[in-house]
């Protein structure tokens, strides 16, 4: 979702999952995201004063605190944000003091001060927040708690749905937060825009970090939602992960309109959430890409991703996540054509696995040329991926099956689908995974039948 | 905000390094101090003697323990540093990043816990 109002709007346009009558869920909805959105932003706002994170959230966390005390019996200011920021710097400022000692004595004066800063618009400054993104993303912070510091601190989750998201248990993930901040704070990590020669790495570990928040919602949620797994983090808090991504995709978008990987990312994050509801089939079960129903395909969000993809490739500087929105783009267009155009997907792959030769990227790329060629050419593309990887990497034995299939190679392709159920955790691809052995087995019983 | 940059380097290579390179290193060195003064970040300095030359001592329980030798064994020696003082991270990794040591050996960046 794009930031801000932006997504207000169009959250009511799309009623995107939430049923168009149930106002109420909506309405508590579009208030956690407002509170979402003023929480990364007057954070960076105080942190950037103060060059502490955790102090920082410490004074904001007070400020939610006597709103909390005050808004019932006073009502709504005109600018909750301002009066949330005048609160949080007052407590910045006398951090020595213990919020509680303090709350009730000084509340009125507050509020007086709240009013008179009324002219402080967070609104009017925007680029904090974006200084905040760097700083979580800075490489001289640890890699792994570079996207769920984001999380924390531009989105405001709590450190426990994080750890849930990230499959570690909440106290390796509080610490790891914890420890991150004390680095900003000890190191003394500059609350600033890089420079431009710093500019592409540091953007780069932001978009890294943006797209594995998405993967790991897109992965979960088709995990999660069917009910299947108990010790699976909540679906909840998991869904919103893909939702989560796509609101800072859309923010930095916003930000930064002359990066075209800014705008790729955002674009690939657009293209594949059109897809996100179908998915997953009536019964709850895995739909694989070629299997899906184009025409519930969200179209919006298509046209979003495409205007953003073509904002990226006229500014002329070719990237990783432009090819991945190009890749998806492709993949939408089966909504138009009817057909997916293998040829030009092998060629966009190629590319990719230029920026990134990641085993996922090979993978796919082995599967496109599979298609776009013959499916011996696939599996010879799958040798390239490093062998010490390949073995234990479940989608290029699934990408090994499903191609030995296309060649018709029934038994080879029942070897490899075991290996790749064999490695598989999520329950719902296991699934999909046992239904495609069964029909193979079938087909193997029939062509022997004495077996 | 002082920070420390801790200068590695491979000391076994410095010392196969023919003079005319060790020369050139010098004076990329002696232009780096100089242009940490003309900044106004500079602190102080020091080239160390290899490590071959150190000696390590621990005092437990009154006892004092000489070692022949550096603290830790490692590929890359510590062969000097730098204390420079700058506003923050960013700015110290910037100097960090122009100094000759960063070219063959790495440069460890630490704050000063003293301000």
């Amino acid at each position: 979702m794009p930031g801000g109002a932006a997504w207000i709007d169009r959250g009511a346009a799309f009623g995107d999952g939430l049923m168009a009558g149930d106002w109420p869920q909506r309405a508590r909805g579009t208030a956690e995201r407002a509170a979402r959105e003023s929480y990364g932003r007057l954070l960076s706002l105080l942190a950037l004063r103060g060059g502490d994170l955790a102090a920082a959230e410490d004074a904001l966390a007070d400020a939610f605190a006597a709103a909390l005390a005050v808004w019932p019996e006073q009502g709504l200011p005109d600018n909750p944000a301002a009066w949330l920021l005048t609160v949080a710097r007052n407590r910045q400022r006398d951090g020595s003091r213990s919020a509680a000692s303090r709350l009730r004595a000084e509340l009125d004066n507050e509020v007086a001060e709240a009013l008179i800063d009324d002219a402080i618009d967070p609104d009017a400054i925007p680029d904090s927040r974006l200084a905040l993104l760097f700083v979580c993303a800075h490489p001289a912070i640890d890699a792994g708690a570079r996207a769920p510091l984001m999380m924390q601190t531009v989105l405001g989750l709590q450190a426990r749905d994080i750890a849930r998201a990230f499959l570690l248990p909440e106290a390796t993930m509080a610490q790891r937060l914890v420890r991150a901040k004390r680095k900003i704070r000890e190191a003394r990590i500059a609350f600033a825009l890089p420079t431009r020669s710093e500019m592409p790495e540091r953007l780069d570990c932001v978009l890294e970090a943006i797209f594995g928040v998405y993967a790991i919602g897109w992965d979960m949620a088709g995990e999660v939602a069917c009910g299947h797994a108990s010790a699976q983090p909540s679906g909840d808090v998991v869904e919103d992960l893909a939702d989560e991504a796509r609101y800072l995709a859309d923010l930095l978008a916003n930000l930064l309109p002359d990066e075209p990987e800014v705008l790729g990312l955002a674009a690939s994050l657009a293209l594949s959430d059109a897809r996100r509801a179908t998915r997953v089939g009536p019964d709850g079960g895995y739909v694989a890409l070629d299997a899906q129903d184009t025409a519930r395909w969200d179209a919006i969000k298509i046209a979003w991703g495409e205007q953003l993809l073509m904002r990226a490739h006229a500014l002329g500087r070719l990237g990783r996540f432009q090819l991945e929105a190009a890749i998806q783009s492709v993949h939408v267009a089966r909504a138009r054509s009817g057909v997916t155009d293998w040829a030009a997907l092998a060629l966009l792959y190629e590319g990719l696995v230029r920026f990134s030769p990641s085993a996922g990227a090979l993978t796919a790329r082995a599967i496109a040329l599979g298609h776009a060629q013959q499916p011996t050419v696939g599996l010879m593309a799958l040798q390239q991926i490093d062998p010490t990887v390949q073995d234990a990497f479940q989608p290029a034995w699934a990408a090994r099956a499903h191609l030995l299939t296309l060649a018709g190679r029934d038994a080879d392709a029942l070897v490899a689908l075991d290996r790749a159920i064999g490695l598989t955790t999520g329950p719902r691809t296991r699934d999909e995974l046992q239904r495609r052995r069964q029909a193979l087995q079938v087909r193997l019983r029939g062509a022997n039948p004495h077996d | 905000m002082k920070y420390t940059l801790f200068l590695y380097s491979n000391e076994a290579q410095v010392a196969a390094a023919p003079p005319a390179a060790l020369q050139q290193v010098k004076s990329a060195f002696e232009a780096y101090t100089q242009s940490l003064k003309d900044a106004g970040v500079f602190v102080t300095t020091d080239w160390l003697r290899p490590s071959t030359t150190a000696t390590t001592l621990s005092l437990r329980d009154g006892v004092r323990r000489i070692q022949d030798g550096p603290y830790a064994d490692s590929k890359e020696q510590l062969g000097g540093f730098y204390v420079i003082d700058v506003p923050n991270l960013d700015d110290a990794l910037r100097w960090a990043e122009r100094c000759p040591a960063a070219q063959r050996g790495l440069i460890e960046v630490r704050p000063s816990a003293m301000g």
